[in-house]
């Protein structure tokens, strides 16, 4: 298995005149889940956001590092050719641009040195798409587009073990999933793992960890990282709910 | 920005040269003194053996021609001047119908176009004009056996006169507008496709026009006869090397729809950006017959084109497919024109457009449902994507629903890229230019996947190569 690292260190992040993030120090190796917990406005999608380069947010200070690349003058493409892959919470859809186009344009992008094999690309594809429980006629339909909430939650999903990433931020995967769609997502979440890639799965609530044990949970409050633990520290934070930790922030505890 | 794709925007910019952007290099075998004048439109008839009655009709035309004011409703055409143009120029005496026949220069024109090439691959049958007159036509036997006529207009009017009679200038008549009266006083070449009764190609026929000079004209004649029963598909496909001063073309397409049968016309103009395009299109549809119009205008500086069906038998029914680029400082002033006058007959408008770097794209629609047509259906849409803050798009819909029982609607959008699309196309890798030509691909791809194959990967090629030299904009 690989053995890559990514490492957030000290990052703050402004949006507009608002500093979001105020000093986000996490590291995730190959293999590991971690979880990013916290309340609503906390700054978890600014992370995603910003670990993936998106301009709306500007690193003031601190360090995004995927090894010993530092990710800093890196454009979008190239951070996910990096290996960085982010689920958004509302993916965009694209009126007809075909799915396995777009698809098959990302994975050579991120694999120019694979020959990819198109039949086979589209049956692993359509095996896929079986697998999240999604209609095999997506492949030729416009990026997301008509999909609901949930398939397309699924569809990045997808996507996640398609592309083969090194590290995967789920932003949300969770939200608008039904019972079953969440099982299969915590499925697939654990084959990525075993893939080796290093995975985050920011959420609000505890319920998908029910199905897919991190190996460390962090707790985000106010910009801040308020409390890291192991994996148990989700039930903890379930029973205590976020309110514990509004009194007075915890001293972050990394790793 | 990033470089490291440039060589590949220089491979498909090089490609794009050798495969338009050159001259062949031929002495005309004949050619008319430039302006156009009575002795001119005599001196072609002449030169073409044609019988009395065209030359009539010619001489007629050109005095609607001489009568009618240059239209500027739409683009300006202030640099037309029609006494510099030259309106006969015949590259070459010969015409064959085996490209070994085909002399080096222009069968070499051919084989960098890829026509003879594509005719092997896909077609029916294969028409190619140089300038004023066509050079090549050629139909496979089993459709000769079986009584379909495909070859160039010239020759279709000294070997079947009768046919070419009783449907000339009857679908369009020169006093449609005035380019239409140019091309009836002054048409040359062009092509003549006929299919019997009951008879259905099942590969395409293609004609393809080819332009060579500058402040040259080209006025080719096309007429489709397409017999009850009967159905074919026929592609067109135009291209031109690049001046700095304008050529002109002016085709006439009549297409006669007869019943119960089914013509598709794809046209693929890549003009190069020195061409004014201003073509008349327009079929006849009886009972039950079905035309399909796809039209991909890639090209040429100024183009006027308005592809019209006028459903005159019941349950007759139209598709018009338009996909136009209007990127750099070109004018495309595109649509469709529809007349219901039977009941139960319907139609489909479907004109997607792209305006950049200051183009202009217009659609200009008209759509009448006549008193009487009952029960007819339309639907108009026309989607229009600007890429940046200088270009524009304008939608100028004519809609006259005559008939109450009728079904009418019409749908308009306008849009800009969104940098949120961008964004998630670029968090999967995708460069920034790619991912801006994907999104402008998906917008076409409505109509682009109606297109034949090998058009279509030529359209995708110019969108990438055209967002490509757009670079990383916002």
């Amino acid at each position: 298995m690989d053995s890559n690292v990514l490492s957030i260190k000290n990052l703050r992040v402004s949006v507009g005149d608002k500093e979001i993030l105020k000093g986000v120090t996490i590291t995730v190796k190959s293999g590991e889940i971690h979880a990013l917990m916290g309340p609503n406005g906390t700054g978890k999608s600014t992370l995603a956001h910003t670990i993936i380069g998106s301009l709306r947010y500007k690193v003031n200070s601190g360090e995004i590092m995927i090894n010993d690349i530092n990710l800093k003058d890196l454009q979008v493409y190239e951070r996910a050719r990096a290996g960085l892959f982010v689920a958004f919470q509302e993916p965009v859809s694209v009126q007809g641009l075909r799915f396995i186009n777009y698809l098959r344009t990302a994975y050579t992008s991120l694999h120019p040195e694979e020959r990819l094999e198109y039949k086979k690309f589209v049956e692993e594809v359509k095996e896929l798409l079986a697998y999240f429980g999604l209609d095999s006629s997506f492949i030729d339909r416009g990026l997301n587009d008509g999909l609901s909430g949930g398939e397309k939650k699924r569809m990045e999903a997808l996507q996640m073990l398609i592309l083969k990433p090194k590290f995967i931020i789920l932003d949300e995967i969770d939200s608008g999933l039904d019972i079953d769609a969440l099982k299969v997502v915590s499925k697939a979440i654990g084959r990525a793992k075993e893939n080796g890639a290093g995975i985050i799965i920011i959420t609000h609530y505890q319920r998908i960890l029910d199905y897919i044990k991190p190996d460390y949970v962090h707790v985000l409050i106010n910009g801040r990282i308020a409390e890291s633990g192991s994996g148990d520290l989700a039930k903890l934070i379930e029973e205590r709910g976020y309110e514990y930790y509004r009194g007075g922030e915890i001293d972050a505890k990394v790793e | 920005m990033q470089k490291w794709n440039e060589n590949e925007v220089e491979e498909v910019k090089k490609l794009n040269e050798i495969k338009y952007d050159f001259v062949t290099n031929v002495k005309p075998a004949y050619q008319v003194q430039k302006g156009i004048s009575r002795s001119v439109i005599e001196e072609m008839s002449r030169e073409k053996k044609e019988p009395d009655w065209m030359r009539n009709i010619r001489l007629k035309a050109l005095e609607i021609f001489l009568s009618k004011p240059v239209p500027t409703w739409g683009p300006d055409l202030s640099e037309l001047n029609f006494d510099e143009i030259t309106y006969y120029i015949k590259p070459e005496d010969r015409k064959a119908n085996n490209w070994e026949d085909v002399p080096k220069e222009i069968k070499d024109t051919f084989d960098k176009l890829g026509v003879p090439e594509m005719e092997k691959k896909y077609l029916a049958g294969s028409v190619a004009q140089l300038q004023s007159e066509g050079v090549y036509s050629r139909l496979k036997k089993q459709w000769e056996d079986k009584g379909v006529i495909f070859m160039d207009m010239d020759s279709a009017l000294q070997k079947y006169p009768d046919i070419v009679r009783e449907h000339f200038g009857k679908v369009v008549p020169p006093s449609d507008n005035k380019f239409a009266a140019l091309n009836t006083a002054a048409w040359s070449g062009g092509s003549f496709l006929y299919i019997p009764r009951g008879v259905s190609l099942d590969l395409p026929v293609q004609a393809y026009f080819r332009m060579n000079g500058a402040l040259e004209g080209q006025f080719e004649r096309t007429m489709i006869i397409a017999e009850p029963g009967a159905s074919v598909h026929y592609i067109e496909g135009c291209t031109a090397p690049t001046y700095s001063q304008y050529s002109l073309h002016a085709a006439i397409v009549e297409v006669y729809v007869k019943e119960g049968s089914k013509v598709r016309y794809t046209s693929v103009q890549n003009w190069s950006d020195n061409i004014i395009n201003g073509p008349t299109k327009r079929a006849w549809v009886e009972k039950n017959g079905r035309m399909e119009w796809v039209q991909g205008s890639l090209g040429s500086k100024i183009t006027m084109t308005y592809p019209s069906s006028i459903l005159r038998g019941e349950y007759a029914s139209t598709s018009n497919l338009n996909v136009a680029l209007g990127i750099g400082p070109v004018w495309k002033d595109n649509g469709a024109k529809v007349i219901h006058a039977a009941p139960n007959t319907s139609s489909k408008v479907v004109a997607k457009s792209i305006s950049g770097k200051g183009g202009m794209s217009v659609y200009r629609g008209q759509l009448r449902i006549n008193p009487g047509a009952y029960n007819s259906k339309a639907s108009v849409q026309c989607d229009a994507l600007i890429l940046d803050d200088i270009s524009k798009s304008n939608t100028y819909p004519h809609n006259e629903i005559l008939e109450e029982s009728a079904s009418f609607s019409h749908e308009a959008s306008v849009g800009k890229i969104s940098e949120e699309q961008v964004d998630y196309l670029m968090s999967r890798g995708i460069r920034e230019e790619d991912a801006r030509s994907l999104i402008v691909l998906g917008f076409l791809d409505d109509v682009l996947k109606e297109i034949p194959l090998e058009y279509s990967i030529e359209f995708n090629k110019l969108v990438k190569l055209e967002m490509n030299k757009y670079g990383a904009v916002g």
